[in-house]
């Protein structure tokens, strides 16, 4: 290390000067490219009325006004979808997190004897998908459809996740688990007690990848759930963002007014559902990063 | 005792066998049995749906009652005007998208490794993660809302440049763009982790050998740090030919319009428009079904070719 650092003094040429302030403008560039768009929602949806109408605001917020939040929040609708939302990645999360180590945990044990037999017939669905008709077909046989459970039992395994948490799973000593089946642990209590607290990082990716996916998804909605008050956050997004549909009761008194308040409300309910979010992964960042990492090493 | 019992029951034996392992092993059979049932009933049955795209299925009279009428609806697709367009978008869609998508976050990890400062560079990289948070709808709701015509970000922009603004939505030639750069945008970072990981597996002795021999930074990146990485980017890289045609439903849906339909249809919306909205389930059945045998195809050949020439192969 000591050596390292004296040798850059070194070699520490103009050139060598030159290509590092290179490295750090770019970097500067790529910060201020992914962090503008957040910025100028934030900003968008604080400033004061009338400087949106005289397109005034280009970084900070202009004015200070939280009308539009006070609008945004006291529609029923985004209450509604909030909570189902919430509903949908608690519930299914936990789902998903269950069901997933349940399935690796036997397929990391190299003696479970049908593993071979098991991880084939999980992993052809990766190869191969029914594609979308013939599953909507079984989501309706099955009588989900329109029914709140289509929004956490279809997709409540990944086979990508499964392979992170059986890549962890037999990355753990066995002999941990004999000690313990020395001292008379059968397969549950070591399970228990041994496994599944020195698989907390897994375990948290896991969480933090399907909690963000059940955030984040409107397929299963829009494909499942026609009635709108079992639709979920990003379903009420859709209607509001994309379709430009009029879900919140604008004050204004003229078509200007109304159309900058319209503006508003967008920006507003954009922050209202991503702030969550984007307040809690730098905590979690740690295990995010762990778990896109297990996935990339090949077994 | 037990040899000469498989040579005169071998049958039996081996059931038995598999009985006796199973209840040996009944714990962890216990365990899997919910997600081996999962993925019959949510993957493999599924899979048996696919027969109405050879039958004239309709919800009413269901499979049993439905008649077989082979490949009518594969043939209507390929005959139809729609399916040279469907193919093109699909897979340019892909191709340029890894085109300009691919090297992005092998540079971005690069020359993010070059920086020395820790805080600048924990900063940069939690930021940079940060679109890849934010949902396909929120991502579709910011781009159009910078995008339109007269207060859009992008368009104040170009005005305050003196230049004309642009409706970018509903131009079919600015729709590969915007699905790719903001493709980019949400997805540099989160890519970049592999790359950063593969970085700092890469021997430090080789760092400070060439060092002393006196190279320079950009000598030392190009020769050193991005062939340590260049078996992972080559992974990645054939992993994502063999999803060429795996264009997601969920952000197109969000981006287009019959506007660019000329540019951004592809087979997963018009599964979606055909089938759901259409109700014609049979014959977007049998589109699906295309598409799900031709990416089987790519993978497979795609696993092949790389298990052939890096020795790495997924399986």
């Amino acid at each position: 290390m000591l050596r390292a650092v004296k040798g850059r003094k070194i070699r520490e040429t103009r050139s060598e000067r030159i290509f590092y302030g290179f490295v750090i403008f770019v970097m500067c560039f790529v910060l201020a490219l992914t962090l503008y768009p957040f910025i100028y929602v934030l900003s968008m949806s604080l400033s004061a009325p009338v400087y949106i109408l005289r397109q005034d605001v280009w970084l900070l917020p202009k004015g200070f006004s939280v009308e539009a939040y006070a609008r945004v929040l006291s529609e029923r609708g985004i209450w509604l979808a909030y909570w189902n939302t919430a509903v949908y990645t608690v519930a299914g999360t936990a789902l998903n997190v269950t069901l997933t180590a349940m399935l690796a945990y036997p397929l990391s044990k190299r003696n479970f004897w049908g593993r071979n037999a098991v991880s084939l017939f999980v992993g052809v669905t990766m190869l191969f998908n029914a594609g979308m008709i013939p599953n909507f077909l079984l989501i309706n046989r099955l009588g989900l459809y329109n029914n709140r459970l289509a929004m956490i039992i279809p997709g409540a395994i990944s086979v990508y996740n499964m392979i992170i948490a059986r890549t962890f799973f037999s990355g753990i000593p066995e002999s941990l688990e004999e000690s313990a089946a020395l001292d008379g642990a059968n397969h549950a209590v070591t399970l228990a007690r041994i496994i599944l607290p020195i698989s907390k990082p897994v375990l948290a990716a896991l969480t933090l990848f399907y909690a963000v996916a059940h955030w984040n998804t409107y397929f299963n909605a829009l494909l499942y759930l026609p009635d709108l008050d079992k639709q979920p956050l990003q379903m009420y997004l859709v209607r509001l963002l994309v379709q430009n549909q009029r879900l919140i009761n604008e004050g204004g008194t003229d078509a200007l007014q109304q159309a900058v308040q319209a503006v508003q409300s967008k920006y507003a309910t954009i922050v209202v559902v991503i702030a969550p979010i984007l307040c809690v992964y730098p905590f979690l960042q740690k295990y995010f990063v762990q778990g896109v990492m297990i996935g990339a090493i090949k077994e | 005792m037990e040899n000469r019992a498989v040579s005169r029951k071998p049958a039996r034996l081996i059931i038995r066998e598999a009985a006796t392992r199973i209840r040996r092993d009944k714990f962890l059979w216990l365990l899997a049995l919910p997600g081996i049932i999962y993925f019959a009933v949510f993957a493999y049955v599924p899979m048996s749906g696919l027969v109405i795209s050879f039958m004239n299925y309709s919800p009413t009279r269901g499979i049993r009652g439905s008649q077989l009428v082979g490949f009518k609806y594969f043939i209507e697709f390929f005959s139809s005007p729609f399916f040279p367009r469907l193919l093109r978008n699909t897979v340019l869609l892909s191709l340029y998208g890894l085109l300009w998508g691919f090297p992005i976050p092998i540079i971005f990890a690069l020359l993010l490794n070059e920086v020395k400062n820790g805080l600048f560079k924990r900063t940069v990289q939690t930021v940079s993660y940060m679109p890849y948070f934010i949902s396909v709808v929120v991502l579709a709701g910011m781009v159009q809302s910078f995008l339109t015509p007269y207060d859009g970000a992008v368009n104040k922009i170009i005005a305050a440049l003196g230049y004309e603004t642009v409706n970018f939505m509903v131009q079919p030639r600015w729709f590969r763009t915007i699905y790719i750069a903001s493709g980019i945008w949400q997805g540099f970072g989160y890519e970049s982790i592999v790359y950063l990981a593969a970085i700092s597996a890469v021997d430090t002795q080789m760092y400070e050998a060439a060092r002393i021999d006196g190279a320079t930074r950009m000598q030392i990146i190009l020769r050193i740090t991005l062939p340590g990485i260049a078996p992972t980017a080559i992974i990645l890289l054939i992993m994502n030919f063999g999803r060429i045609m795996n264009i997601g439903f969920e952000k197109v849906n969000l981006l287009y319009s019959p506007a660019v339909y000329e540019t951004a249809d592809v087979i997963a919306t018009y599964v979606y428009r055909r089938g759901i909205l259409d109700g014609q389930f049979s014959f977007a059945t049998a589109v699906g079904l295309f598409n799900s045998a031709v990416n089987l195809i790519l993978i497979l050949t795609v696993n092949w070719i790389s298990k052939r020439v890096t020795e790495v192969s997924l399986w």
